[in-house]
Order: C-alpha cells, then sequence, then structure tokens
C-alpha cells in the first residue's frame, strides 16, 4: 500500500515540478520579450551574437546538411527502386530536407552548440556575482545579456536552415548525378517541379521558432544557474536536453498547422 | 562635520524590522539597522548569519518578505523598476569575488556604468577610468588587460576602481578582504579608507576579518541568527559587554555562539 502510495506521491510532485518550470519558463519569455521593444538596445552586443551564433554555425550547419541531403539521396534510391520509382528520389529529397530535416537538425546542433555555450556563459556570470553587478551598475541583465541572445538566436536560425537546405539538396544532387548515374538536367527539373514556396517558407518559420527556443532556454537555464561549478554544468545540460526535446514537439506541432 | 547635527538628519540606510526566509529557513528575521550619512558602518557575523542576505535586500537584489528600507528617507521596497534603476546610480558594489566582467578589458569594466548608466562617451569614460584605476594605486598599462590576466588582488583593486568610478553616494563592501594575503588585505583597506573618505561617500561593510573591521568601521554591527544584537563605536568594541561579540572578535570556539547550530537548523 505505502509503495503504491509513494509511486503516486512521486509521480504527483514530477508532474507539479514539471507544470511550475513551464510556468516559470513562459514568465521569463514573456519579461524577456517584453525587453526587446524597450530601449537601450545594446547594438554590439546584438552583433556579437550575430557572429557567435550565426557565422560560427555555418560549418555545423552545412556538414549536417551536406551529409544528410547525400545519404537521403543514396537511401531513397535503394529504397525506390524496389517499386521501380526511382525517378522520386529528386522530389523525395528537396521536401524532406526543406520542410524537415534542415530545420530540425540545423535546430538541435545549434541547440548542442548555441545553447550550451549560452547557458555555461550566463551561468558562470550568474554563480561570480557578474549578473548582479550589472544590476549595481544601473545596466538591466535582461537587456544587455538575454534580449541579443534571442533577437541573433531567432533571426539568424532562419539564415542558416536557408543555407542549409542550399547545401543538403546539392548533397542529394552530388550523390544522384556521380554515383546514382541521374541526368542533370532530369534531377534539376524534378526538384524544381516537385518544390513549391510554402515547402521552404514553412521551414523557415519553423527555424526561426527554434532559434527563439534554443536561445531562450539557454538564457533561462543560465540565468537560473545553482551554485558552483556543478550548478553550471545542470545548467548547461538542462539547456540542451530541454531545448532539443522543445524543438521535436514544436516540429510536430508547427507541421500539423502547416500541412493540415 | 555636523556630526553635531546628526540626531536631526535623514539617516543614508534604514532598515527596519526586515524578514526573509528562503524555503522554511528564516534567514532575517527582523533586522533594524541606521546608517547615517558619511559614516561607515561594518557588520560582522559568522558564515550563515543572514550578511550578505542584509546587503542585497539593502541594494535591492532580493526583495525582503516583510519590513521597510530606506535611502534617504525614500523606501526602497515598494518602488517601481525605474525609481530603482535611478537608485542605484547612487551605489556602488565591491563584490566578494569582484565579479568583474571577463569579456570585457579592465577599463571597460571600471567606465561601465559611466558609459551605461550615465551616458558618457567613451574617450570621457576612458579617461576617468584611468583616473580611477590610477587611485586605487595602479598603473595606466593594466587599463587594456583583461581580468583574467591580473592576480586575485589587483582584480579586487579594479573591481574597488569600478565601485568607486560614479562617484556613489553609498559604497557596499561584501568582504573586501577574503582570500588575500594580510598584506594585499591591509592595502586594500586602506584604499577603501581613502576612497570613502575621498569621496564623502557613506560605507557598508559586511566582514568577518576583525583587522579589516577595526580598520575601515567608525561603527560596528554584530548580526547574530538574522538579528543585528550588538550597535556601537568601533571604539566601544573591546567593552561592549556583549559576550556573543567578545567570543567573536577574539574567535573562541567556546562561547554562546555555538556552530554546530547551523547543521541542526
Amino acid at each position: 500500500m505505502t509503495v503504491v502510495l509513494n509511486l503516486c506521491s512521486n509521480i504527483g510532485a514530477t508532474i507539479l515540478g514539471l507544470l511550475s518550470s513551464i510556468g516559470a519558463i513562459t514568465a521569463f519569455a514573456g519579461q524577456s520579450v517584453a525587453h526587446i521593444f524597450k530601449g537601450p538596445f545594446f547594438i554590439k552586443n546584438l552583433f556579437r551574437q550575430f557572429i557567435d551564433i550565426g557565422y560560427y554555425s555555418l560549418p555545423v550547419v552545412g556538414m549536417t546538411a551536406l551529409f544528410t541531403g547525400m545519404v537521403l539521396a543514396l537511401q531513397s534510391y535503394t529504397g525506390f527502386t524496389r517499386f521501380n520509382a526511382e525517378g522520386a528520389v529528386a522530389g523525395v529529397v528537396v521536401l524532406s530536407i526543406t520542410r524537415e530535416l534542415a530545420p530540425v537538425l540545423a535546430g538541435l546542433m545549434v541547440a548542442g552548440r548555441v545553447g550550451a555555450s549560452i547557458a555555461a556563459e550566463i551561468g558562470t556570470m550568474r554563480v561570480t556575482e557578474q549578473i548582479d553587478a550589472l544590476t549595481t551598475l544601473s545596466v538591466n541583465p535582461y537587456k544587455y545579456l538575454i534580449v541579443p541572445r534571442l533577437v541573433a538566436g531567432t533571426l539568424m536560425l532562419p539564415i542558416l536552415v536557408l543555407i542549409g537546405d542550399l547545401i543538403g539538396v546539392y548533397g542529394g544532387y552530388i550523390v544522384s548525378i556521380h554515383m546514382l548515374n541521374f541526368s542533370v538536367g532530369g534531377y534539376i527539373s524534378q526538384t524544381l517541379n516537385t518544390l513549391q514556396a510554402i515547402d521552404v517558407i514553412s521551414g523557415l518559420i519553423k527555424a526561426a521558432v527554434f532559434g527563439f527556443l534554443v536561445t531562450l532556454m539557454g538564457c533561462y537555464h543560465g540565468f537560473n544557474s545553482g551554485r558552483g561549478a556543478q550548478g553550471v554544468g545542470a545548467a548547461t545540460t538542462n539547456a540542451v536536453v530541454s531545448s532539443s526535446i522543445m524543438i521535436l514537439i514544436f516540429n510536430y506541432v508547427l507541421t500539423q498547422v502547416f500541412f493540415s | 562635520m555636523t556630526s553635531s547635527k546628526t540626531h536631526v538628519q535623514t539617516p543614508k540606510i534604514e532598515m527596519t524590522n526586515v524578514h526573509k526566509s528562503f524555503g522554511t529557513k528564516d534567514v532575517l528575521r527582523g533586522v533594524d539597522l541606521t546608517v547615517q550619512p558619511g559614516e561607515s558602518m561594518v557588520i560582522i557575523g559568522g558564515s550563515g548569519t543572514g550578511k550578505s542576505v542584509t546587503l542585497k535586500c539593502v541594494l535591492g537584489l532580493i526583495k525582503p518578505d516583510s519590513g521597510t528600507i530606506k535611502i534617504d528617507g525614500t523606501d526602497t521596497t515598494t518602488i517601481d523598476r525605474k525609481d530603482h534603476d535611478t537608485l542605484m546610480g547612487k551605489f556602488g558594489m565591491l563584490f566578494q569575488g569582484g565579479a568583474l566582467f571577463d569579456s570585457l578589458p579592465v577599463w571597460e569594466n571600471v567606465a561601465f556604468g559611466l558609459i551605461h548608466g550615465h551616458k558618457m562617451s567613451k574617450e570621457e569614460a576612458r579617461a576617468v577610468a584611468i583616473e580611477k584605476i590610477k587611485a586605487v594605486g595602479m598603473g595606466e598599462r593594466v587599463a587594456d588587460l583583461y581580468p583574467a590576466e591580473l592576480s586575485g588582488g589587483m582584480q579586487k583593486r579594479i573591481s574597488l576602481a569600478r565601485a568607486i568610478a560614479t562617484n556613489p553616494d553609498i559604497i557596499f563592501f561584501d568582504e573586501p578582504t577574503t582570500g588575500l594575503d594580510p598584506i594585499m588585505a591591509d592595502v586594500i583597506n586602506d584604499l577603501i579608507v581613502k576612497c570613502v573618505k575621498d569621496l564623502g561617500a557613506t560605507g557598508l561593510t559586511i566582514t568577518h576579518d576583525m583587522a579589516s573591521a577595526r580598520k575601515i568601521a567608525d561603527k560596528v554591527a554584530m548580526i547574530h541568527e538574522g538579528q543585528i544584537i550588538w550597535v556601537g563605536d568601533i571604539k566601544d568594541l573591546d567593552n561592549s559587554g556583549n559576550e556573543y561579540v567578545d567570543q567573536f572578535i577574539h574567535g573562541r570556539a567556546d562561547g554562546p555562539i555555538k556552530k554546530h547550530s547551523d547543521l541542526a537548523a
């Protein structure tokens, strides 16, 4: 009997904890977004984040997109030959990349790269009282630290994904032409005939949402980091895990909104 | 200079019955403390007695559960965010670990409050910053170094330069000598006395270093279990008649203050 009660109370405590974190994150997000529209603005910090989040993520996102496009062409070809449907390879590659794989994989890669570094940096600033120091120097930490990261994440991820789309489709093209002996003209026209604007646009909107989520989770967990090295370590882990899971959940929700 | 009229002046800081608890732990249990303009008040007490929380409540970094904290007669626990930012302009704070921004060079650290709080131009702010760096006994050449390139004592001095850069009314010192060797600790103590005097500022220090307290303080307050149990002039410290104070200043393990009570609580 007590075992069952203990189990129930543990489940209840977990659910309550989850709900209170959702509430805290929502409140944090609301407060941060409110600060985006009111000055003073720290333009220099914003540009630094454009470089950190956007430019330095290019190699990672590019490599991910390239090999994903290549493997997609190979897999769909070997699968589709069973139904004599090799002609669908170009269409499958371009739709999978633009709608799903570029935004989701770029989001996950950026979560690992940027989300972790934001949580570690802001968490260390919390632990060493640098955030308190900002407040005592009359600078709002939301405006100075969080707004630049959220804005840069939301604006940079769509650009990264657009570049990822091009590289990914090109990866599929290389494999199809050079290894699977497709004709250049046929492959390109197949690609262009299948692709519609909504495929790319939906992917870019997803990317903007993912960029916001990754930077939000990095900032939230860093800002509320526990004490010491262990606290910062936990904040980093939580930032990556929670933003990855939120990317997958929001990906489903957004797909449902766009294509049903 | 107005010491004869002190009793009619508005106190610089006036804390009345301030309570704060974290979860089930009551940290502050009714703190009453008054600091007059130009006075250097030092709060002494053991670890975990509520020194840091008291300081952070006055600074507005922590919101007390109840009680009032008046700065120049204005209650700071009820004012809105904008007025709070203005209030921060009166404050300077030396953090325990320095809390220098490691992404910025030394001079920008010192000039931070001038550039962002007081909207000074970068050239002007740099000139003031270098003047303040010299005031804490360091050379101009450290201005372009990064905080990580400095030793602990140098970081403390730069942090002090940052705290005084905006010519604040009230300067807070959080364990200014912790982690420094005895000689560097004395250098910091001298600098604190000099800087506070030069600015005519009010000082509020928390420490458990008695050598530092004796050097810096005009007045001493002893905090124990979340309450101020004794306040007096520094010259009365050795014959306070309070057995808690006696135990603390002589650093005795035996006495009314029981260390193991920390763990039991």
